[in-house]
């Protein structure tokens, strides 16, 4: 598991340098990411939280067909159900990881499911929210709490 | 491979699944046929040597208590190959009914298999035959759809038949267990096959409109609600003999409210099992009993009960999927058409 991410984060920092300046704002790259039991992660910039699903939870799921996320303005509370993934085989929800505002959702992984399963920590990320609760963090795993968990529970 | 593309090398050329987790028995004795006709409504009498066909367990009410496909290996032989989600259903409904018909002075006796003494591997899709053909003694031009023959399979003894469930031409190949290895990688080293997993063999059959047993039929259901009449096979029908027949020949007749059909979900999300059907009205006519998106034809591909009255192919219908009434239709089935290697 932990190769898997190492290998995602080598292959993102060269694609960052050629990003556009938005991305490159909100890049998750060097960010510490925040893992819930349920996979999912959140990478905090300023008051902005970044969403997506974990290496792990991409290769359980195979290859992603389609792509259901929550609107922009939508208010959500943590562990709410916000978006769901769907593989030919089967369907996972989305649950966000913190709670707070939706700002913008990720259309190219919404048109291009693939991107989850090729880029889930970089391009492939799901939405992201001003967090109204920034204490929450707290309660979620850091990298290292989170291969733990995977290697303990998996 | 991922599934969907494990699914379309399996249509354009073949691939190999591994089944052997399904239950294959093997009855003999000279009064198998009559035993056997007591629980299912298939014409064994009226079927060739050699010859297979899909038929139905039936319970006292017409239920479904599985599916299976059953070979007359000869007067006094079948070979049955039924769901390993079953395989302690359909032990005990055939060990029961084979008892009560022993006690009658029948001549009839029930060998399992277990999973350690034989394999069952199917190898599906157009190019199945010439992948197999240089491996086996057994003449495939000659096997047709729904027969089956012993043979030898990479110089092991086998039983193939002309069968699958995935809409395509193809062979299921019973083999030793101990041998079932040897004779897979001996089919592997053709190019023209990869493995393929139990999740491209879903959405496959869901494609080819063939059920599964839990999702699309089950012991609440009669073979004419499942859309299954034509198992019901012409002779019986007349005979009226088999499990449940007061009622389903009932059904044959003045009709049922609730049918399985197909449903096309052109884009947007797939409706899985028990997703919500309604009419355009919004009011609820039925729901959804298995869905996946459809790597041969892009969209969602799903089966259902809808009201009789709304069974006819092309009726739009809404599907509730977390929330959100998303447009459907009725679909004839197969979605795609069938490529079985029949006589022309």
């Amino acid at each position: 598991m932990s190769s898997i991410i190492r290998v995602a984060s080598r292959v993102n920092s060269s694609r960052v340098v050629t990003t556009c300046c938005r991305r490159a704002l909100y890049s998750t790259e060097n960010k510490a990411r925040y893992y819930t039991k349920k996979h999912e992660w959140v990478a905090i910039n300023g008051d902005i939280g970044t969403v997506g699903i974990s290496s792990y939870a991409q290769d359980a799921l195979g290859e992603v067909v389609f792509v259901q996320l929550p609107d922009v303005g939508r208010e959500l509370t943590t562990g709410e159900e916000c978006g769901a993934l769907e593989s030919v085989k089967a369907a996972s929800e989305v649950y966000t990881p913190v709670s707070g505002t939706v700002t913008e959702k990720n259309d190219t992984a919404e048109s291009t499911p693939s991107l989850i399963n090729k880029s889930c920590y970089e391009d492939g990320w799901l939405f992201r929210l001003k967090l109204s609760s920034p204490e929450e963090l707290k309660h979620l795993m850091d990298q290292a709490a989170y291969e733990k968990y995977l290697e303990e529970s998996h | 491979m991922s599934v969907s593309s494990s699914h379309l090398f399996t249509r354009s050329s073949s691939s190999i699944f591994d089944v052997s987790h399904m239950l294959q028995t093997n009855v003999y004795g000279k009064d198998c046929i009559s035993w056997f006709e007591s629980i299912c409504p298939v014409d064994l009498k009226g079927m060739a040597e050699g010859t297979s066909s899909l038929t139905i367990f039936l319970n006292k009410n017409g239920g479904i208590i599985d599916d299976l496909i059953v070979t007359k290996v000869k007067d006094d032989q079948l070979y049955i190959v039924s769901n390993a989600g079953r395989i302690d259903v359909d032990k005990q409904h055939m060990q029961e009914t084979s008892e009560a018909f022993k006690k009658n002075g029948k001549d009839l006796s029930i060998d399992f298999f277990s999973i350690t003494q034989r394999a069952l591997i199917a190898v599906q899709g157009p190019k199945a035959a010439s992948v197999l053909q240089p491996l086996t003694n057994i003449s495939l031009k000659d096997l047709m759809f729904m027969t089956s023959t012993v043979g030898q399979v990479a110089g092991v003894d086998c039983r193939v038949t002309r069968c699958g469930y995935t809409g395509e031409d193809g062979v299921e190949i019973s083999i030793p267990a101990d041998k079932a290895n040897m004779v897979t990688e001996a089919l592997l080293q053709s190019s023209d096959v990869k493995l393929a997993g139990l999740g491209a063999r879903d959405s496959l059959r869901l494609e080819a409109g063939l059920c599964l047993y839990g999702n699309d039929i089950d012991e609440s259901v009669t073979p004419v609600e499942a859309n299954l009449t034509w198992l019901i096979a012409k002779r019986r029908r007349g005979e009226a003999n088999f499990p449940g027949a007061d009622i389903i020949m009932r059904q044959i007749k003045e009709g049922v409210s609730k049918r399985r059909i197909g449903i096309r979900i052109e884009k947007g999300a797939p409706a899985r099992k028990d997703a919500i059907l309604k009419d355009k009205e919004g009011r609820d006519v039925g729901k959804i009993s298995s869905g996946c998106p459809s790597p041969s034809l892009g969209g969602n591909v799903a089966m259902g009960y809808v009201a009789e009255q709304l069974k006819k192919p092309g009726t739009e219908l809404l599907v509730n999927i977390r929330g959100k009434d998303v447009p459907c239709s009725v679909s004839k089935m197969p979605f795609i058409p069938s490529r079985y290697y029949v006589k022309k």
